[in-house]
């Protein structure tokens, strides 16, 4: 074993030991406290990279140990891992930029990044986890770690919403353990392999094989908000604005879809998930849950609360992907996996940006915000055309190739769907742009605050300008070599051709 | 040396109660932190030596079977005595620092403490019923006492209470016993299988059986026999909480578990296996529901109790007329959830002991602002109560996994349901008590802050019990270690 291996690991480790690191250290250890969380955040991103180039070229990263009897725990990095822990990686650097401009002054900061480090390290176990028991550990610490998030406030309504949260998540974990348990009685310790274990299974166990389907995907749902399973989400909206982005962008929700992905590829397989007829409910329920959502985002007034909804319409885009079972509606899903968590988490910081300049909440407050923040209303028009797939953002290439993918397998549906969602897309999206620079301020602020020279604090500012522009580069960029698209092409050509 | 061990761990402790009885707090403090050291290496070197070279019987002062005192050191054994080490001197620690050494009665409580660990060793290296019963008798004797230390009225009448209800279920015992040797005279409870295997079972035996598990289940605090146990757990102080949560029903437990295992297969029947595992999911539900209805911090964490020694009585169906296999990891996953219960409820008391220090009132109302000024007794406490939702990677989420596998493996699904129900019912309560310490509305610290030392004993605690997930396998497989029979009677 050499200690090459040992990467995934080190990569857990190292939000781990930033959090307990911040957990040790005072309250009042401010510039301590950052320095160790940027200085992880950056090693991270650096491990994570080399493990990238690793895997690219074929090398196998890992670590296995009997944990109990029969069961192993397994972190390794493959194709898809490195998907969604590039995107944990990347994200929890910016986010915790953002998070530093944003509790400046607020008490509780240790508690705050302590848990915040800790949620990032189980999105990182989740993305190495290498079979269903070890994915299940972290799935649950997520839930544990982000509850002190969404109550942080400590407020009547983000105690409420922290309660439906938990309400949510630990039923959902409740029904995913049994399912794997199940599974596990039936099939024994399976790790995640390139096109699953279930293509030639004994018809006898077929029919436990399909409940314990319905089961995972009840179980996961949850967390990756499908209908009827989203309730908790918009409630969560209480959470400070960092928290949202990254619950949305890549931690609960994407944990959620991620695990799904999981299920159908690695699990039972693309084949016999779809032999054993399980893949068309789910690419229904998912189209469903995409009209469904953004047409209830359109009556929302409160800004987090939209964005809310059109989270859960985006992230079943993952999962009708590969619900279509062929290889090029997979890669749109895949790759929507990495696009919407970029592009959500600008629409987030944006609007953080402007809750925290200008105490703006609410839609129709936001009428003129664009001459008093441009770089953030930039950052806004850009992140809210790549949702709606305007060419050439990183939006557009997603609904692009699902829609040729969907052709190819002949689910000429699907195009409906897309096109109907891109409408309400727009429908929602387009009068925020609207009111952002072409009405008239409508008098004073509710509670303008004023950094120096620029429109907001610098730790608030960038990180949305810097994911804007990532939205527009892999959108143009799309066909070099690890860009999200290629990378995406890569997970489904080794799932495809195992 | 093994007569050195056994020695050590049997009897060192009962001169240390004697030595403590003579001294005043101060000094019986001293006296036990030098005891604490001695039982711990004691305990660990038995547990090495067992590691090493597997288990054995063990005739005490030369006395064996049928009527002596016979020591059955196997691996199980040696874990829950290196357990009892690990608990009973944290409780003992913290004790030192927690309980007010002005009053005069609390002077007592050393020899207590000491005459229970005496007890607690014996019955889990106890081969024959009659030393079991010994054991059992001082462990409750000392426990009451331990609660009646409390010194006011509702102390008292919660002691009173569970004297009763342990003399009761001793007396229910001690007749199962007597009709045992009545019927095979002998005492030793591998004596009693070898005569079980070669010859057909009567009534007689049945009965008694059934007599010695319902007086168990009464001192375990078996539902519907757990009325006794919420008072007296929620007003004793807390190391002592903590010692009677973890460690004293436990006792009870493990000699109905010896008892089932040896001779349920040919004693006992479907029938009673399955009400006795209804039982055990009924005190689970029942008791997470009251838990959650409890306004006094501490009485949460005792109905708390009552819910997690109901998982512990699944194993009497998982065990009875199922393959081997899959009542090996029945075993093992009631192994884990008691040492995960052990340490996990321990570290919550003493963390519930801290904070209701801290804030001056028991109520879980209370805890407002707690989160922000107290965050070290909270994480504690939180960390406790990761392995009581059994929820990864801990001890309690180890052992729900194996139960799982054992009800799923034999067909009994419904015992999986009730393992998720109670999960889920046990978040209910403990983030309610969360959620309490997350409001915001104290503005300023106006909290006592306890001392360093009270504070680290929890945590640690606490962190075994996070960790047992872990290290399962290795803790699971000294007692899967060979057993030398030659000794056997």
């Amino acid at each position: 074993m050499t200690l090459e291996q040992w990467l995934p690991v080190f990569a857990l480790m190292i939000s781990l030991a930033a959090s307990l690191v911040i957990f040790a250290l005072p309250e009042t250890g401010y510039v301590r406290r950052t320095s160790v969380n940027l200085g992880a955040a950056v090693l991270k991103l650096v491990v994570v990279i080399v493990m990238v180039w690793g895997v690219f070229h074929g090398v196998n990263y890992g670590v296995s140990f009997t944990m109990l009897p029969g069961v192993t725990f397994v972190l390794r990095a493959d194709a898809l891992s490195m998907m969604f822990a590039g995107l944990s990686a990347v994200l929890w650097l910016l986010t915790t930029i953002y998070a530093v401009g944003y509790l400046e002054d607020s008490p509780n900061r240790r508690r705050f990044f302590g848990f915040f480090s800790l949620c990032v390290a189980s999105t990182m176990g989740i993305a190495l986890a290498g079979n269903l028991f070890t994915f299940f550990l972290f799935y649950e610490m997520l839930t544990l770690s982000t509850y002190p998030l969404v109550v942080h406030r400590g407020t009547e309504k983000a105690l409420r919403a922290g309660r439906t949260y938990l309400i949510y998540t630990l039923t959902g974990g409740a029904v995913l353990l049994f399912a794997i348990a199940w599974l596990h009685s039936l099939a024994g310790d399976l790790s995640f392999r390139d096109g699953g274990h279930f293509v030639d299974a004994d018809p006898d166990i077929h029919r436990s094989l399909i409940l314990i389907f319905i089961l995972l995907v009840a179980g996961l749902g949850v967390k990756a908000a499908l209908f009827p399973l989203h309730g908790w989400l918009p409630q969560a909206m209480v959470a400070p604005a960092p928290v949202s982005a990254l619950l949305h962008a890549v931690a609960v929700v994407k944990a959620g879809a991620f695990g799904i992905v999981r299920v159908v590829y690695d699990v039972y397989g693309v084949e016999a998930s779809s032999a054993l007829g399980l893949l068309a409910p789910l690419s229904w329920l998912a189209a469903f849950t995409i009209l469904y959502a953004s047409t209830r985002a359109l009556w929302q007034v409160d800004l987090k609360r939209r964005l809310a909804f059109s989270t859960i319409s985006q992230v079943s885009y993952i999962i009708l992907g590969i619900a279509l079972a062929g290889p090029l509606a997979a890669v749109g899903g895949l790759v929507h996996l990495l696009h919407q968590g970029i592009m959500k988490i600008t629409l987030f910081f944006c609007a953080g940006n402007y809750a925290e300049t200008l105490g703006i909440h609410r839609i129709d407050e936001m009428d003129g915000a664009g001459q008093r923040m441009p770089g953030t209303s930039v950052a806004f028009t850009i992140g809210a055309f790549g949702m709606i797939g305007a060419p050439p953002l990183a939006g557009f290439i997603t609904k692009w190739v699902m829609g040729s993918g969907a052709l190819a397998v002949n689910m000429d549906w699907v195009i409906l769907v897309l096109v109907g969602s891109s409408l309400l897309n727009a429908a929602y999206f387009l009068p925020i742009v609207h009111r952002l620079w072409f009405r008239e301020v409508k008098g004073a602020w509710p509670e303008e605050r004023h950094w120096g020279r620029l429109e907001t604090s610098p730790w608030l500012f960038w990180p949305p300008l810097l994911t804007a522009v990532v939205t527009v580069v892999i959108g143009v960029l799309a066909s070099l070599p690890f860009s999200p698209l290629s990378w995406a092409e890569l997970i489904v050509l080794r799932e495809y051709a195992p | 040396m093994t007569l050195w061990l056994m020695a050590g761990l049997l009897f060192t402790p009962l001169a240390w109660a004697v030595l403590t009885l003579l001294t005043d707090f101060v000094w019986g403090r001293r006296v036990t932190w030098v005891g604490i050291l001695v039982q711990v290496f004691v305990s660990l070197g038995l547990w090495l030596t067992v590691a090493q070279n597997g288990g054995f019987y063990y005739d005490l002062g030369g006395w064996g079977a049928p009527l002596g005192i016979e020591l059955r050191v196997d691996g199980l054994a040696v874990t829950f005595v290196l357990l009892t080490a690990a608990v009973a001197s944290a409780c003992g620690l913290h004790a030192g620092v927690y309980i007010d050494r002005h009053k005069s009665w609390h002077r007592y409580f050393w020899p207590l403490f000491w005459f229970l660990w005496s007890g607690l060793n014996a019955v889990w290296l106890g081969g024959d019923l009659f030393n079991l019963y010994v054991g059992l008798e001082l462990i409750s004797l000392s426990a009451v006492g331990l609660v009646a230390l409390g010194g006011n009225a509702n102390a008292l009448r919660a002691s009173i209470r569970y004297l009763l209800a342990a003399l009761l279920g001793s007396l229910a015992y001690l007749l199962g016993v007597a009709l045992i040797y009545g019927q095979f005279g002998t005492l030793s409870i591998a004596g009693v299988v070898l005569w079980l295997d070669s010859h057909s079972a009567s009534a007689g035996p049945g009965l008694a059986l059934a007599l010695m598990v319902t007086g168990l289940a009464l001192k375990t605090a078996l539902f519907p026999l757990h009325r006794w146990l919420p008072p007296a757990h929620g007003i004793a102080k807390s190391p002592v909480s903590a010692l009677l949560s973890a460690l004293v029903v436990k006792a009870s437990f493990y000699i109905a578990a010896r008892l089932w295992l040896a001779f349920g297969e040919s004693l006992g029947n479907q029938a009673a296996a399955q009400a006795v595992g209804f039982m055990g999911s009924a005190a689970v539900i029942w008791g997470s529901w009251l838990a959650c209805k409890q306004v006094q911090l501490k009485q949460v964490v005792a109905y708390s109790s009552v819910a997690q020694i109901g998982y512990l009585f699944l194993l009497f169906p998982l065990t009875y007329s199922v393959s081997d296999s899959i009542s090996l990891q029945a075993q093992q996953g009631i192994t884990l959830q008691v040492i995960s219960h052990a340490l996990a409820k321990a570290a919550m008391f003493l963390a519930a002991g801290n904070l209701i220090l801290s804030v001056g009132s028991s109520r879980v109302d209370a805890l407002a602002g707690v989160s922000r000024f107290l965050p070290f007794s909270l994480f504690s406490f939180g960390l406790a109560g990761v392995s009581l939702m059994s929820l990864p990677p801990s001890g309690g989420f180890a052992a729900k996994w194996l139960l799982l596998q054992a009800s799923l493996g034999s067909g009994q699904w419904w015992w999986a349901l009730v393992l998720l129900a109670g999960g889920l019912l046990s978040a209910a309560y403990l983030f309610r008590i969360y959620r309490a310490s997350f409001a915001e509305i104290p503005e300023t610290d106006q909290f006592f802050h306890p001392s360093k030392s009270l504070e680290v004993i929890p945590m640690v605690l606490a962190l075994m019990a996070l960790g047992l997930g872990f290290v399962s396998e290795q803790v699971l497989s000294v007692m899967a270690l060979p057993f030398a029979e030659e000794g056997a009677p």
